[in-house]
């Protein structure tokens, strides 16, 4: 048979797409539920890594389940209004009934999008915890973002200095000045991304200054 | 003839060293063992694959056409691949997110289509597949092994280098920043290149 034809061309053409679109449509519309699911399941464990009760989610039989648990009993979803603009706030309550404010984090890094969670303690200063996670950092680099070297850093920083200015927290290029409480270090070889990350913070938890200070008088 | 196909492309056919494919994704991945290990698996299973296909379909394809029908299959196995891992292995399926584009426009995988499934039998194209799959990953795991050591001492995320040694806890060590960046890669892989054509010196060229 004469494979070179152009009728055999196109009908071969236009049978390989429908058969590639077949297969692949079959699989996104059969793994999309446990694929939306396991999305789900990460934004809650990384809320919960910002307050640190995800602790034991590995050692967990079922960690699903226990993070599922875990959310259910400490966790709150709620939101504020600021500027005709909703704003997510997961609202934390610990064992012994304090309480925590988790702010949602968006930003951009250098290939693509990054995000996470940090969350302030109910003086509405210190910072709680914080995570981070990122789309397409370059590993090793800017995708050390996502290890605890980097993010534990945040814990017990303040995002207001001894005036009472908003200064939010500093990712410093070659190391935070040592005692400081506004400054992190950077990640080397990850400047933009760390870079991304501080503008992130103080851009996100700045719309939620009102809310705060409102909260802050009213008690 | 099968264990030839499958020993060459491990060293003495070695789609690194030898015929300089995949050079582009060997200088990304492999700043860390751990994404190193995850991308030559995925590399070895899609272009395994691929080739078997490319090969069951070889009589068939229209020459004119016959890149696009390639890159089609390739690319269909990748987002398969994507898929299954995002719905079973989420853990994984986030670190590889950055290199699925890569295992795409991997030259190895267009280089072995073209010059081994197009004209042999689907077996012997598999076996090729995962034994060039295999030897571009002995080259990914030695670059990141020494990348991984030397620029931030550790390997697949445990420390080697002990804390007290650097210069900062009081010690003398510092690790070597070069290591952490791209032309450290080019360099480590030149210099696999030269070891292996001081070995096989019918490499050389007159």
């Amino acid at each position: 048979m004469d494979t070179n034809n152009n009728f055999y061309t196109i009908a071969y053409a236009t049978l390989m797409v429908i058969v590639v679109a077949v297969i692949l449509a079959l699989a996104s519309s059969l793994l999309k539920e446990r694929q939306e699911r396991n999305v789900e399941l990460e934004r809650k464990q990384m809320v919960l890594r910002s307050v640190h009760l995800a602790g034991k989610a590995n050692d967990a039989e079922d960690k699903d389940s226990y993070i599922e648990q875990q959310y259910a009993k400490y966790i709150t979803d709620s939101s504020i209004i600021e500027n005709g603009k909703e704003l997510i706030l997961y609202i934390c309550k610990l064992d012994n009934n304090k309480k925590q404010y988790i702010i949602p984090l968006k930003g951009s890094g250098l290939w693509g999008p990054v995000w996470g969670y940090i969350s302030l303690k109910d003086d509405y200063n210190t910072i709680a915890g914080a995570v981070f996670d990122h789309k397409s950092e370059t590993p090793g680099l800017g995708a050390e973002i996502t290890t605890p070297a980097f993010y534990k850093q945040f814990t017990d920083k303040q995002i207001f200095d001894n005036s009472g200015k908003y200064v939010s927290v500093q990712v410093v290029k070659g190391g935070a000045a040592p005692g400081s409480k506004h400054q992190v270090d950077a990640i080397s070889g990850g400047t933009i991304t760390s870079e991304a990350v501080e503008e992130m913070i103080s851009r996100n938890v700045n719309e939620y200054l009102n809310f705060f200070k409102s909260n802050l008088e009213n008690n | 003839m099968d264990k030839k196909i499958f020993i060459e492309p491990l060293f003495k056919n070695n789609p690194i060293s030898v015929l300089v494919l995949g050079i582009c994704s060997a200088l990304a991945v492999t700043v860390k063992l751990e994404p190193a290990l995850v991308m030559t698996l995925s590399v070895t299973i899609v272009l395994g694959f691929s080739e078997a296909i490319v090969s069951l379909l070889r009589k068939t394809i229209p020459n004119r056409i016959r890149i696009i029908v390639q890159l089609v299959v390739v690319a269909m196995l990748v987002i398969l691949v994507d898929q299954i891992l995002k719905a079973f292995a989420y853990e994984v399926s986030k670190q590889l997110s950055v290199f699925v584009g890569l295992i795409i426009t991997n030259c190895i995988i267009m280089g072995r289509i073209e010059a081994f499934a197009l004209a042999n039998k689907p077996w012997p194209s598999f076996v090729d597949g995962i034994a060039n799959g295999l030897g571009y990953g002995i080259i990914l795991i030695a670059v990141a092994f020494f990348r991984e050591l030397f620029g931030s001492g550790t390997l697949l995320g445990y420390n080697i280098v002990p804390a007290s040694w650097y210069i900062k806890n009081g010690g003398f060590y510092e690790n070597n920043g070069l290591f952490i960046l791209p032309p450290m890669a080019l360099i480590l892989v030149g210099m696999f290149i030269w070891v292996q054509r001081s070995i096989q010196k019918e490499l050389i060229e007159e």
